[in-house]
């Protein structure tokens, strides 16, 4: 809780045989800070959330969680750590307090606090009603609250969120950005999309990715400053790097 | 940790109707056995008098209701073994276990011990069949505990192989049957092997349950057991952690 800097990540790279998913990637994020990582698909966005959670063992480089190693400490790090994937890990014939106890407790959450974190997480989520339903039952977007609250129940330093906002009704999606921002307040908070307006209006910081690389880190304040178009930016790096190995 | 595994896996095996429905059913054809070998007994036991060291009912009644117990638990297996990994590949809930603070070790041992438990609580269930034969007369306990211990070890082989098939798929249908047939190749090894063939007499599971059901409790037996179960155990845990290491 003291090191300001929440999530170091050092020249991680990745390759699957010889096809390189992601190659040199430098990350740091700072308490309070939310990162909004953008790329075309198959960039790699997925994969580097995946390493930076312990999913995954990077080929190369260094990851620090709150000051722990991650890949000689796991455990410690993963204290810290939140992760909600692109499709929710949930058990389809649990009820939402089930699951969400189960999580509490793999979370190493003190068995008398569980009780109170869970209704706290509960409102937070906008869960109150739903606590005995089967998760099979819920609707998609009752499924994505469930699966963001499973990754903060243990108020982790660094929650990673990949595409959270997907499959949301308008309103639901007004929502989930609002607690993302709540979030950001007390935690660093990384998340991936394919919505330009969301980053713009949620995240402190975006970083581009393409075939495996940063093309491009900036703080959204600075953009608005040089009142640059992000989703200019975003087709020239992008399209323009595919064109380029294209031809 | 493991304690938070086992009972997740409890829950899950009960929530679902067919742990019941499979304790049901080896209760049943248990019982129906034993239910036979009794009417057997009564029939013969008059001849019996006649014999100098008579048989007693622990080895004509209760012998070959353990020995059917070991090839029911065997077609049991694959059904509840099936499900422990695959299912939670099939449902990406894999990596909400994998970015815990839980080591890989902790979740293999906690799934293994959860099939253990359900599997001590059918054993206690025929353990208590035999039990019941005090009412009419004395019983050999000596053979009903070496017999218990090897039901135990025989059933947690079982289980230790699942497990690790379970851990190869995502396909919890495919796990099953190619636990099927792993552990019925083990079984017909036994069948097969004539007396003079010791190596292949030393691999099979049931030539080695034989010894318990006679009431040999043999340290080559338990070597035997507890090396098979250490291996797949070991064999899952490296094929999951391989799977962070290589994607």
């Amino acid at each position: 809780m003291t090191s300001a800097t929440t999530i170091l990540a050092q020249n991680v790279c990745r390759n699957y045989g010889s096809y390189v998913a992601v190659c040199n990637i430098n990350l740091e994020l700072k308490r309070g800070e939310v990162l909004g990582l953008l790329g075309p698909n198959g960039a790699g966005k997925s994969t580097t959330m995946r390493m930076l959670t312990g999913n995954l063992a990077p080929s190369a480089g260094s990851i620090e969680v709150c000051g722990i190693d991650l890949l000689s400490n796991p455990q410690e790090a993963k204290m810290h750590l939140g992760f909600l994937p692109e499709i929710p890990p949930l058990y389809q014939d649990m009820t939402v307090d089930e699951y969400l106890v189960f999580a509490a407790r793999l979370h190493r959450i003190d068995t008398y606090e569980i009780g109170q974190k869970l209704d706290g997480i509960k409102q937070r989520c906008g869960l109150e009603d739903r606590s005995r339903h089967l998760i099979g039952t819920l609707s998609k977007g009752f499924q994505q609250r469930v699966g963001i609250a499973q990754a903060i129940i243990h108020s982790p330093d660094v929650i990673i969120l990949d595409e959270p906002t997907v499959g949301l009704d308008p309103n639901q999606i007004r929502e989930i950005r609002k607690l993302i921002r709540e979030l950001g307040n007390s935690s660093s908070v990384i998340l991936s999309t394919h919505i330009l307006s969301e980053v713009e209006s949620i995240c402190d910081r975006v970083q581009i990715m393409c075939k495996g690389s940063v093309v491009f880190d900036q703080a959204i304040t600075e953009l608005k400053q040089q009142e640059t178009n992000l989703e200019m930016i975003f087709t020239q790096l992008t399209q323009g790097l595919i064109k380029r190995d294209e031809d | 940790m493991i304690g938070t595994i086992i009972r997740k896996e409890l829950k899950m095996f009960f929530t679902s109707p067919l742990a019941w429905i499979l304790l049901t059913l080896l209760q049943l054809i248990l019982t129906w056995i034993f239910l036979g070998r009794l009417d057997g007994f009564l029939e013969i036991q008059s001849q019996l008098l006649q014999i100098a060291n008579p048989p007693g009912v622990t080895e004509i009644i209760t012998l070959p209701v353990f020995a059917m117990a070991a090839i029911v638990l065997l077609m049991v297996t694959p059904l509840l073994s099936m499900r422990l990994i695959a299912e939670e590949r099939r449902y990406h809930t894999l990596t909400l276990l994998m970015s815990a603070p839980i080591s890989i070790t902790d979740i293999v041992i906690g799934k293994f011990l959860g099939l253990m438990v359900f599997f001590s609580m059918a054993i206690i269930l025929i353990v208590g069949l035999s039990i019941s034969l005090l009412l009419g007369g004395d019983l050999d306990f000596g053979l009903i505990i070496s017999n218990t211990i090897g039901l135990l070890l025989t059933a947690a082989s079982f289980s230790a192989f699942g497990l690790y098939i379970s851990s190869l798929t995502a396909q919890p249908a495919i796990a099953a049957i190619a636990t099927l047939g792993g552990l019925l190749g083990l079984w017909l090894v036994d069948l097969v092997t004539g007396e003079n063939n010791q190596w292949l007499q030393a691999i099979s599971l049931l030539r080695h349950f034989e010894r318990f059901n006679q009431g040999l409790i043999d340290t080559f037996s338990i070597a035997y057991f507890v090396l098979f179960i250490a291996t797949f155990l070991i064999l899952t845990i490296r094929h999951l952690d391989g799977e962070r290491l290589r994607g």
